[in-house]
Formats: structure tokens, sequence, C-alpha cells
């Protein structure tokens, strides 16, 4: 008899049950919620403009993020920076998923969702939380933030607070654009920018 | 900045080896509980673990624990039964009650022209049932691919003690399921390494020997 069969044998009698981890798992993530120790849940949404990446803690949704950026990296980095406790738990990104659905539907103009901004400071959030007064289907030049900002002069900064805006779509970062009317930088990339600014444009 | 990976992938890389640890020592019915726990608790724990540990040691120690909680609560439940159950119950596996030589359940020798078919369910019921630090090393070495000096770690005694402990377990489930040793079962071993089941370790052969 081939001494190394019963350890096959045993490895083979204890299959892998991919319905029963699942099960398990929505069962890890109630739980970790119940005992307060979930601190960032995450799930991933279809949208028109790709999978987006839905993060939020306890105090609310900290972090939208494009496939272009890397699902992936966005969690390390949610890992490193907020708490290393993070578990793929859709529930509580339900009513963001479906603010934002809503959004790409034409329905909603406004997100009404509590926002976890701990990711983003300074004069960043300055300008990040100046933005909701650019109104659905309009724009502004990287001068007028940073004249609604307080800052006139900040232009460059206004750029650099859109472009790590940690909150886009949700926070309309895409309604900021160049002085010449050309479009500017975007986290998800040009196309997903010029989808946007073209949805409310047609919905306004 | 910790560099420590998000928990989901913890349980993305390590969820089905600890479920085939928990349903090893303490049966079907209660791996759920015990796999649960095991995460509940090293979700807790997590940030405070040290970058460089072994994860999957670790959480084999957390599961090494709950299971023997499991067993203690699933004992006291049961207490109030007059009667043994028919069937042999995850407490008395746990703690490694069946007599050696007990009669196989289910459905071992029911093909008859099987030739040494391994009747799997048998051979996890067979494992769950011997006795405990056996079946503790088995499952610790041989599911969860821990070296011995590791099995020793959460069994207590020495390295030396783990390897022959896991072998006097092999040699007992060998002598329960002498169909376990044959043609199919090697089939198998290939078939379930080629698919990316986490072999045995690369020793197996020569530790397994008694």
């Amino acid at each position: 008899m081939n001494i190394d069969d019963m350890p096959g044998a045993l490895a083979q009698a204890f299959p892998d049950h991919p319905d029963q981890l699942s099960r398990l798992h929505t069962r890890l993530a109630a739980a970790a919620q119940q005992d307060g120790v979930l601190d960032v849940a995450y799930r991933v949404i279809d949208s028109p403009v790709g999978p987006l990446l839905l993060a939020a803690t306890e105090q609310g949704l900290i972090r939208v993020a494009f496939a272009l950026e890397g699902h992936d990296a966005v969690l390390q980095s949610l890992a490193d920076k907020v708490s290393p406790r993070i578990l793929s738990a859709p529930g509580r990104l339900d009513a963001a998923a479906r603010e934002i659905d809503e959004y790409f539907a034409g329905r909603r103009h406004t997100f009404g969702l509590p926002l976890d901004w701990r990711l983003s400071a300074g004069f960043r959030r300055t300008v990040l939380s100046h933005l909701p007064e650019i109104g659905y289907g309009h724009t502004a030049s990287y001068t007028a933030v940073a004249q609604l900002a307080g800052s006139p002069k900040a232009v460059r900064a206004v750029g650099t607070a859109c472009a790590t805006n940690p909150l886009p779509v949700v926070v309309p970062c895409h309604r900021v654009v160049r002085a010449n009317g050309s479009m500017g930088g975007y986290r998800g990339g040009p196309e997903a920018k010029r989808a946007l600014l073209t949805l409310e444009e047609a919905a306004a | 900045m910790t560099g420590k990976q998000p928990f989901e992938s913890v349980v993305s890389a390590h969820g089905s080896t600890v479920l085939r640890v928990c349903r090893a020592i303490l049966g079907p019915a209660d791996a759920d509980d015990a796999w649960s726990e095991t995460f509940l608790s090293a979700l807790k724990a997590y940030p405070d673990l040290p970058a460089d540990a072994n994860v999957e040691a670790w959480l084999v120690t957390i599961a090494h624990r709950k299971a023997i909680d499991v067993t203690r609560a699933a004992a006291r439940r049961a207490i109030p039964v007059a009667e043994a159950p028919e069937t042999p119950s995850a407490v008395s596996g746990a703690l490694g009650g069946r007599p050696p030589g007990g009669q196989a359940p289910g459905g071992w020798g029911r093909d008859p022209e099987g030739g040494g078919l391994v009747a799997d369910d048998d051979l996890a019921d067979a494992l769950t049932r011997l006795p405990a630090k056996q079946k503790q090393a088995v499952a610790y070495h041989y599911l969860a691919g821990l070296p011995y000096a590791d099995v020793a770690a959460i069994l207590g005694g020495t390295a030396e003690a783990a390897r022959r402990a896991a072998a006097d377990g092999i040699a007992r489930l060998r002598r329960s399921y002498p169909g376990a040793g044959a043609g199919r079962a090697a089939a198998l071993t290939t078939a379930g390494r080629a698919a990316g089941r986490p072999a045995a370790p690369r020793t197996a052969s020569k530790e397994a020997s008694p």
C-alpha cells in the first residue's frame, strides 16, 4: 500500500463547500456589524461608468472608487488609513447603492447620504464640501471653485482636491471643468467624466 | 500604515481551510458555529496581530480553542439525554469517545464491486471519531498543512509527539478503512492537487510512516 494515499484521501474527504462558505461569510458580516467591529464594509455595484466600489464606515460612505483605480489597491489603502477590519458586507451600502442607481437613472439630482470625510483634510476638504453648490447639470471652472472655497488664488489646489476626491460621483467633482470649457482630468478617466456630464445634461 | 491586508482577504484565503478543520474536529453539525466564532474572534484581534505572523497558524489556533468551547457547550446540552444517540455525535467524536474498531457508519462497503472505493463521508466521520489528540494532529498537519512544530505549539508537547499522534491517527484510519489506501485514493490525491487543493506537506509520506 502506498503510504501517501491516506492523507490524499483525507483531503478529498473534506471538499470545498462554496455555498456554505458564502453563507458563513454573510453570518460573519452580520455578527461583526452587531458587535461593532465591522470598521469598513464594502460592496461593488455595476454602473454605466463601470463597476463602482462603495465603502462605508459606521459614520457613513467613505469611498467611491472606479475600476480604473484598482479596487484591491483601494481596499488596501483603506486598510492602511482607516482599519484592516474590512469585509464585503453589502447591507451597509444598500442606501448608497440605491441613491447611486437613481442618479444614473436620471431620477436623482442630489445625494442625501451620510458621508465620512476622514480621507480628506484641510483645504481639500473645504473645496470638496463646496462642490454640491454646483447644481446638477451645471459646471464650474477651477477658478470659480477656488473663489467658492474662499481662496481665489488656489486654483491649482482646487485641481488637486478634485483629483483626490475620495467620493467621486456623490461629491460632484466631475462638474469642475477647465476655464476654456475642456473637461480636465478625472479619477475615473475622461470617458467617465464625459458620461456623467452628458447624463446630467440630458436629465436636467 | 500597517501594511496589513484587508480582513476580507484573510477570509478568502483561509476560510475553506478553517472550515475543513472545524468539520474534521467537530463534524458537520457544529462546524458552522466554530467557524463563525473563529473568524469573529480573529476579526476583533486582527489589528493587533503582528504583521509578520503566520495567519493560517493563528487562525487554526483560534479554531482549536473555539472547537473546545463548542464541544463543551454541546456536552452541557447533551447531559439531560438519557440514551446514547444512534449515530456518533459530534461530542463523542470530539472527545474521541468512540471505541476503536467500532462499526463504520454509513455506506462503507455498499459497493461490493467498488474495489477499494473511498467512501469520503465515512472517512471524514472516522477522522472526527479519532481520539482527540490524534484527530487534532491529523487535521492541523494534513488538512491545514501546518508543520509539526506549529501543531505542537497548538497542542502542547513536542513536535515529535505531534508527529507521532498524527502517524497513530493515520494508522488507525487505515485500519478502519483499508480501502482508502487503494488505487482510487492515489488518483484522487493527484486530482485534488491538480485542482489547486492545498496539498499535504511535501514530506507527508515520510512523516506519516509509522
